[in-house]
């Protein structure tokens, strides 16, 4: 009886975690991650690389609302480097002592500014699809960063026969529903990396895909390093009392 | 922790479980202090906030004579181009007469340009001397009204309450016309 | 007039004035005589008072920081997750510690129900216990559409909505509880006002369950009454050290969650700011409220002049409601299931339902997760008010041994794992 109860358990259990996955179009390719388990480390120059595709491409049409320059140092700069990106952007200020707004260079202290001046203006720009704010979309999704990447390098491909695709749709096969308004953003050699990595569209995408996650987990490597001090002082500590337990124990009897 | 509780076994016994009693106490109160830090390093100013702290200040439509107020890290900040009889009369002020002593040449870096913080050393309200009109104390500089302090036309206290000097914030010209303050 | 003994001359002048040296001692100290037999299954309901505390210290440093302001209240919780010092420390602290408390709840509430600890004479602690676990539910649902991001906003319209099931008044009291006619700022603030004091008025209805707790003290695996100071050892020393030790591993599992899973638990929607254009495609509430979520959407058709949606709405909340009842549904004598081998075997029974009816509230409201759902359903209610009072008169229990002193040689058997742990004690 026991037995059987066991299997229910186990069975409902799996079927859970299958389920969660199945709802989003095509299972994901099996990436690995170095964010990934608990000593999981964010990698510098893939994060420098994918800022540059973020920058060069992304940024076109994806606010991210959340990220200000001076985080920008988590990926390795230094406070030269983040000033002179914050200064290529032009920030709306004010107001000034006359009651208006104005324009100035960005600071390291701004976030990044967002290609529309709000939502409406963007869907209107974009054939009436909002481009959704990156600063967490390597969380929002399920498994947000394979489906990330897999959607950017691997997603685009011919619909199959009798798939309808209208006017401003693309299809994507990672995508849910797998008409997609963003057209392929990322081809060979969009952008010419800094450090002369090749930028093939896979390459692109695994970067900016790291930058993202980056971005909407800024924390990860604190919080990985302090985890692994704090799990190994409780499991001490739980040792010690269960000794002192038994010891207490033992005047029993 | 229940050391009390306890008939005593004596011995070697009694040793250990001494120390496993010790051992369980500085964990438990090394491991509570641990988590304690967090919570009140929390209400700090955040990582935003210690970003915002400077601004940038054009000091062109200022003209001789004229003192103005901007807002720096939510605290206003006095600004006067001083007239050179003002600069006079600072600097002819002997370090003995003053609560707090410190020369006006120590709290400029053009003698023309004060910039300080307007808030009182005292308990920290604002004082007068801004605005055409308001009363400028007894050494024609500022006037704290909550408990009577008076500046001079250097900004250091000459009277009242107020321990120290209005304090000299952090700042340089990054032209001839605009200062970056923090 | 105290019995307190001291030595320490400061807590003899506080003791003389204040006695809560000798409440302490009696609540949880020397003087309060405990069953010697308490399995670490015993160890939840400390658990639960700790995970109470980690949240209420989280909740309280977090509403520091928060703003309960649809404009603001994502980007609010964003800022405590990037700029704040340790902000996502706190805030991943507090969200999986909603969920570490509904784990070792639910652990404890099955605990109760095994070994019969609802039986007469603790059928208010029992009743208690419902009231904190209804406090909870409420205060989670509030809490978690403070972040306002998508999952907290179509929650909270979707449940808030089941009162508009109610005849003639339902749609006037949706409106009264949205205070405006959808989900906004309203709803928002006066749920993060609610999801703050309801907290206290659980930590009223806790001291009040463990109140009704010493009128009779534990509950055992045995389930007999202790007989004598030789079935009873002190509080202290003997369970706060093993309460301690428990908590140590709870904080073991706690912060693997935190600090390496911090979102397993959570839904990826919640990560996009709340759009009341946008319904996501799955709305699922939290892990802890799938079994009674699928309960709700499991009545599709009217009955009579009930509509569907209100018999949803009615059965939801009368699968919690008919714990209270519980004490006397089941009239069985014997309390322990180590002496019911029926109601042991069903016990798991209804443990396996709970889990099928959250995996089927996790699903869509379609075939077949819909029949199995419905079929759960049926069983719930019938384990309730069919097989526990049928049992009550049918079941042969095994005789039960004479004290809890007494070893058990024939019948008890090992149980739950751990619940035969602690005769090695005996």
């Amino acid at each position: 009886m026991k037995r059987i109860v066991a299997g229910v358990l186990s069975a409902a259990l799996l079927t859970f975690s299958v389920q969660t996955q199945a709802a989003e179009g095509k299972a994901l390719p099996d990436y690995t991650w170095e964010f990934d388990g608990i000593f999981g480390k964010f990698d510098r120059a893939a994060m420098q690389r994918g800022y540059q595709v973020y920058r060069e491409v992304c940024a076109g049409c994806h606010a991210m609302r959340l990220v200000a320059f001076r985080n920008l140092a988590d990926l390795g700069y230094d406070a030269d480097q983040i000033k002179a990106f914050a200064a290529e952007a032009t920030v709306i200020d004010g107001p000034n002592d006359e009651g208006e707004m104005f324009e100035r260079a960005g600071r390291p202290a701004d976030r990044f500014p967002s290609p529309f001046p709000n939502d409406k203006a963007a869907a209107a720009a974009n054939g009436g699809a909002t481009p959704p704010d990156l600063s967490l979309m390597a969380k929002a999704r399920p498994h947000g960063p394979s489906y990330v990447r897999a959607l950017l390098s691997e997603g685009y491909e011919d619909p199959p026969a009798g798939f309808e695709i209208l006017e401003g749709q693309n299809y994507n096969s990672y995508f849910p529903g797998n008409r997609i308004a963003m057209a392929a953003p990322l081809d060979d050699d969009a952008v010419e990396y800094q450090d002369g990595t090749p930028a093939s569209r896979d390459q692109m995408s695994a970067d900016v895909t790291h930058f993202l996650m980056w971005a909407a987990e800024p924390k990860l490597e604190q919080r990985k390093q302090m985890g692994i001090k704090v799990v190994l002082f409780l499991i001490v500590l739980s040792g010690i009392l269960y000794a002192v337990k038994r010891k207490v124990w033992a005047d029993l009897h | 922790m229940t050391d009390s509780a306890n008939p005593s076994h004596g011995g070697d016994g009694e040793t250990r479980r001494d120390f496993l009693y010790l051992l369980a106490g500085a964990g438990g109160a090394l491991g509570a202090a641990a988590a304690v830090w967090p919570l009140i390093d929390s209400m700090n100013p955040a990582a935003d906030v210690l970003a915002l702290a400077s601004s940038e200040v054009d000091l062109e439509p200022i003209e001789l004579g004229q003192r103005i107020t901007v807002t720096w890290r939510g605290n206003p900040v006095f600004i006067e181009r001083r007239p050179p009889a003002r600069i006079e009369e600072a600097r002819a002020v002997p370090l003995d007469d003053l609560p707090d002593p410190e020369t006006d040449e120590a709290r400029v870096q053009r003698a023309e340009w004060l910039v300080m913080v307007g808030v009182c050393t005292h308990l920290g309200c604002i004082p007068k001397g801004q605005k055409q009109g308001d009363p400028l104390g007894l050494f024609g500089g500022w006037f704290c009204p909550c408990h009577g302090s008076h500046y001079d036309t250097s900004g250091r206290i000459r009277k009242g309450p107020a321990p120290k000097n209005l304090v000299v914030p952090p700042y340089n010209f990054v032209d001839d016309t605009n200062i970056l303050i923090g | 007039m105290s019995d307190f003994q001291t030595t320490n001359p400061i807590i003899k002048w506080i003791e003389y004035r204040l006695p809560v040296f000798s409440f302490l001692d009696h609540a949880v100290g020397s003087k309060y005589p405990t069953p010697k037999n308490l399995s670490y299954w015993w160890n939840f309901g400390s658990l639960a008072g700790l995970a109470l505390v980690i949240l209420m210290v989280t909740g309280i440093v977090l509403a520091m920081q928060y703003t309960a302001h649809v404009d603001y209240a994502f980007d609010s919780v964003e800022r405590i997750m990037r700029d704040v010092n340790y902000g996502w420390l706190i805030r991943y602290l507090h969200m999986n510690g909603g969920s570490f408390f509904f784990i070792v709840v639910y652990i404890h509430i099955f605990r109760g129900m095994y070994y019969g600890s609802y039986k007469a004479p603790r059928e208010l602690l029992w009743m208690l216990g419902v009231a904190i676990l209804l406090a909870m539910m409420a205060t989670a649902f509030m809490g978690y559409v403070l972040p306002w991001g998508q999952m907290s906003f179509w929650g909270a319209k979707v449940i808030t909505s089941l009162f508009s099931a109610f005849p003639l008044i339902g749609e006037d009291i949706v409106i009264w509880l949205w205070g405006g006619f959808s989900v906004d700022n309203p709803t928002l603030n006066r749920f993060f006002s609610l999801h703050y004091l309801l907290p206290f008025v659980l930590v009223g209805i806790v001291v009040v369950h463990i109140w009704a707790l010493h009128q009779f003290g534990s509950n055992n695996p045995l389930g007999i009454d202790t007989k004598g100071p030789q079935d009873s050892i002190p509080f202290h020393p003997y369970y706060t050290v093993k309460d301690l030790y428990g908590m140590a591993v709870f904080l073991v599992f706690f912060a693997a969650a935190v600090f390496f899973f911090p979102n397993a638990m959570g839904e990826a929607d919640n990560y996009i700011e709340a759009n009341p254009l946008v319904t996501p495609a799955h709305i699922v509430p939290e892990w802890y409220f799938l079994p009674f979520y699928a309960i709700l959407r499991s009545i599709t058709f009217d009955i009579w002049f009930l509509s569907a949606k209100l018999i949803g709405v009615i059965l939801m909340f009368g699968s919690i409601l008919v714990l209270l009842i519980l004490p006397w549904l089941d009239r069985s004598p014997v309390r322990s299931s180590k002496f019911r081998p029926i109601h042991k075997q069903l016990f798991w029974v209804f443990v396996a339902d709970c889990v099928v009816l959250g995996w089927v509230g996790a699903n869509p409201a379609e075939p077949p997760y819909l029949y199995i759902g419905q079929a759960g359903t049926a069983y719930y209610f019938a384990h309730f008010f069919v097989i526990l009072p049928l049992l009550s008169v049918l079941e042969r229990t095994r005789p039960l041994p004479s004290s809890i002193g007494e070893p058990v040689l024939k019948g008890g058997g090992p149980a739950m794992g751990a619940a035969s742990k602690p005769m090695e004690k005996a």
